[in-house]
């Protein structure tokens, strides 16, 4: 047992930290920083400088971009990106539909897609949640019914991420209505622009858009979009949901953030003194740390038995995914306490454009941390509820 | 970034787990407790056999030359099964203060019997009014022709009733607090002076209040540098913690599988309670505190001997507090989850609870390590 990083290991995060520093545009940087709100060309804009480098898609196939990097300096990739702080290429692109495209695919396919989704020339989005379809996800009623060569697709799908930008969605969509629930459902990728497709944005308590429902009114997708078989589709779902719960953790996102609560925490002042040197605020902080180096080891730990699993998702990722996003909302909490009063104003813009209050009322690193806050309650509600992780520990871990 | 134990250490392991599952069940437990000495001298023999009272020790000393990995290999079967006998006290306390500040005169001495598990040793060092307080020494050393005259009273020293010789610290200068002007000496415990009233704690091991009054020692009974003794202490405390750390772990995850095993056999309402979400819920986060538990005593294993001392302390710290608040919160839950079995004496699960809280306690709780982690400005820098 020896947890040190080997010399080859900190050399390649040497590596990674220098082209992190020099490459990502610093505006990009600053706002990842502050905590404000990316535009789309930010995330396309750096997708374009990591894939010119080749490291756009580590975890693929090496023929279809993949750098074959050992699952350790992958995690060192990923932390050392979130720590610069670096954006997170767009998950829906790089670690969902890509993954599921680049397994269950045919090459046609592959070839179509797999490049674009690469370079960010197509944006994705995740069409899975309905209404009336969120844990359960499986009791999902958009349906696709074969007309020749194609499907037509009648239904909603909700809670989708940044669908104004989109210009594709892969859908979950019912193909067998007398199929038991599992069993009826297909994996099918739209064309945003086809007809019969409107976005309707919702706005979340944090004044943001970022979520969307997407209303699919006698959609026709040509049937060469269905992934891998027909009816299948809920298998590709599971695989795609095991990828997404073990870059979930986000260590190297909370760790950034603690390092601004720092800053920050040093500028506020508290009677005489800066509030970070106020004994109970400090020991806030320190017990977050202390969760979020109890989480990287446990992460460290998942890693290195993935070796054994042969791609087999580990439910310990459940664990990953609960503690990562508790944490994740703790330092959003002491974010929002550190600056105090001036977390009040409201600052945030109700559209994507400009700031609401130009310039800022109180300290310019106040006003995003209450929006923040707020935003930041997703993170348990998605990739599947710590509640559900908790029905996944205690069945697929403890057997009960 | 390896996980895996090696070859030897697997066969450590094994016969570790294997001696403990075989002689160290709860009802043999409880005979031990009824033992004159409150744990099992047989046992202890067999420690000594198989080579693990020698574990941390060079060769040259009587030992195997093993580090933090093995000691943590120990130390959580030893939890696992509540072990009740001084190992912590005599080989990881007493005998890493002799290994790593000792002469080699006094480790050529002092260690091939304590590695033979004939020679016991205690780390007499905490005071009463020091609470946590590593530099809290009021125990006075006063130079003596060519020896020192030792004066103090320690408290809650560990194992203290079973050692042959103490490990005691006491100040030569300075005011009671400060770091600078501390000293560690071997002391007999027969020596004229010194007087030791055992008691157990609440977890069923045993620990001494020591009174040291005009106890003489040669000035070869030094550990280290007079006056400079506060640097090991802190190193001895530490690894200390590491070990504690790596026995809560055992006794964390024993007591997670009873309970889950408990909430699969126990039937209410004709059913199988874990079948109810809430109760698997809570058993879920168990898990999770179990797992926490075990990164950072990983953690701490692997910076037990970390030379940058600050590293060490910040890392040593964190791993106490997630060690502690996992034993509070799996603890709790162990017990509410078991209903009134957890509440009896009769039942196992009581016994681990009560040891993982001493676990908590000993050498400052959880708020007092992350006051401690804040002071030095916490694991992330700014």
């Amino acid at each position: 047992m020896d947890l040190r990083f080997t010399d080859e290991e900190n050399a390649f995060r040497e590596e990674v930290r220098a082209f992190m520093r020099t490459a990502c545009p610093e505006p990009t940087r600053r706002k990842m920083i502050e905590g404000r709100r990316l535009a789309k060309e930010d995330m396309v804009g750096w997708q374009r400088i990591l894939n010119a480098k080749g490291w756009a898609v580590p975890h693929w196939p090496v023929e279809w971009g993949g750098t074959g990097w050992s699952a350790v300096k992958q995690y060192i990739f990923r932390e050392e990106m979130q720590a610069t702080p670096a954006p997170e290429p767009l998950p829906f692109g790089v670690n969902m539909v890509g993954p599921v495209i680049a397994t269950f695919g045919n090459e046609a396919q592959k070839k179509r897609f797999l490049p674009r989704i690469a370079n960010l020339d197509d944006w994705w989005c995740q069409g899975f949640s309905e209404p009336g379809a969120g844990s359960d996800l499986a009791s999902l009623k958009t349906s696709a019914k074969r007309d020749g060569d194609h499907y037509v697709v009648n239904g909603q799908k909700t809670w989708t991420t940044l669908a104004q930008y989109a210009d594709w969605i892969f859908c979950l969509v019912r193909t067998d209505p007398a199929a038991k629930k599992q069993e009826g459902i297909s994996f099918l990728l739209i064309d945003m622009k086809t007809p019969g497709i409107t976005v309707r944005p919702i706005q979340t308590i944090d004044g943001g858009h970022e979520v969307n429902e997407v209303f699919l009114d006698e959609v026709r997708v040509p049937a060469e979009n269905l992934v891998g078989q027909e009816n299948k589709g809920w298998d590709y779902a599971k695989f795609l949901l095991g990828n997404e719960r073990t870059g979930i953790a986000r260590v190297g996102i909370s760790k950034a953030r603690v390092r601004r609560l720092k800053e920050i925490a040093a500028l506020e002042r508290i009677g005489d003194r800066a509030l970070i040197e106020d004994e109970r605020f400090a020991m806030k902080i320190a017990a977050v740390e202390v969760e979020l180096k109890a989480l990287e080891m446990t992460q460290l730990r998942v890693l290195a038995d993935e070796r054994t699993r042969k791609g087999k998702p580990d439910p310990r990722s459940s664990i990953l995914k609960i503690k990562g996003s508790e944490i994740q909302q703790t330092i959003s909490e002491l974010l929002m306490e550190a600056v105090g009063p001036y977390a009040l104003p409201d600052q945030v813009p109700h559209d994507d454009t400009e700031r609401w209050n130009e310039p800022p009322i109180g300290p310019d690193w106040a006003g995003p941390q209450a929006p923040h806050y707020f935003n930041f309650r997703k993170v348990s509600i998605y990739g599947g509820s710590n509640e559900i992780q908790k029905n996944i520990i205690a069945k697929a871990i403890l057997g009960l | 970034m390896d996980f895996e134990l090696s070859e030897e250490q697997r066969l450590l392991k094994d016969s570790v787990e294997r001696l403990l599952a075989d002689r160290y069940g709860f009802e043999a437990r409880q005979g031990f407790l009824r033992e004159p000495e409150g744990w099992s001298r047989a046992l202890w023999q067999r420690y000594a056999e198989l080579g693990l009272t020698g574990l941390p020790f060079a060769e040259a000393h009587g030992g195997f030359g093993g580090g933090p990995v093995e000691v943590m290999i120990v130390m959580e079967a030893f939890g696992r099964a509540l072990a009740l006998e001084p190992y912590l006290a005599s080989v990881v306390l007493g005998g890493g203060a002799v290994r790593l500040g000792g002469s080699e005169a006094m480790r050529s001495a002092v260690l091939p019997g304590v590695a033979a598990g004939e020679r016991k040793l205690a780390f007499a060092h905490a005071e009463r009014q020091a609470r946590y307080d590593l530099a809290d020494v009021a125990a006075t050393a006063r130079r003596d022709g060519g020896g020192y005259v030792l004066d103090g009273a320690k408290s809650l020293v560990l194992h203290g009733d079973a050692a042959d010789q103490l490990v005691v610290s006491a100040r030569l200068t300075g005011a009671q607090r400060d770091a600078q002007g501390l000293g560690l000496f071997l002391v007999d415990a027969a020596a004229p002076g010194v007087t030791r009233r055992g008691y157990a704690m609440v977890d069923g091991l045993r620990a001494a209040e020591v009174t040291l009054a005009n106890v003489r020692v040669d000035a070869t009974a030094a550990i280290g540098e007079p006056g400079e003794a506060f640097r090991l202490i802190a190193q001895v405390v530490d690894q200390g913690i590491a070990a504690l750390c790596a026995e809560a772990v055992g006794a964390l995850a024993a007591m997670h599988e009873l309970t889950v095993e408990y909430l699969r056999t126990r039937k209410q309402f004709g059913v199988p309670i874990g079948s109810f979400q809430v109760l698997q819920h809570r058993a879920a986060e168990m898990l999770i505190g179990v797992e926490q538990a075990r990164s950072m005593a990983m953690l701490a294993t692997m910076m037990a001997e970390e030379g940058d001392a600050t590293e060490r302390a910040k890392a040593i710290a964190a791993a106490k507090v997630q060690i502690g608040r996992s034993a509070r919160a799996v603890g709790q839950a162990a017990i509410q989850l078991h209903g009134g079995i957890g509440m009896t004496m009769e039942y196992q699960v009581g016994h681990y609870f009560k040891r993982v809280t001493a676990i908590d306690t000993m050498f400052g709780d959880a708020d007092h390590h992350l006051a401690r982690l804040a002071r030095m400005g916490g694991l992330i820098a700014a």
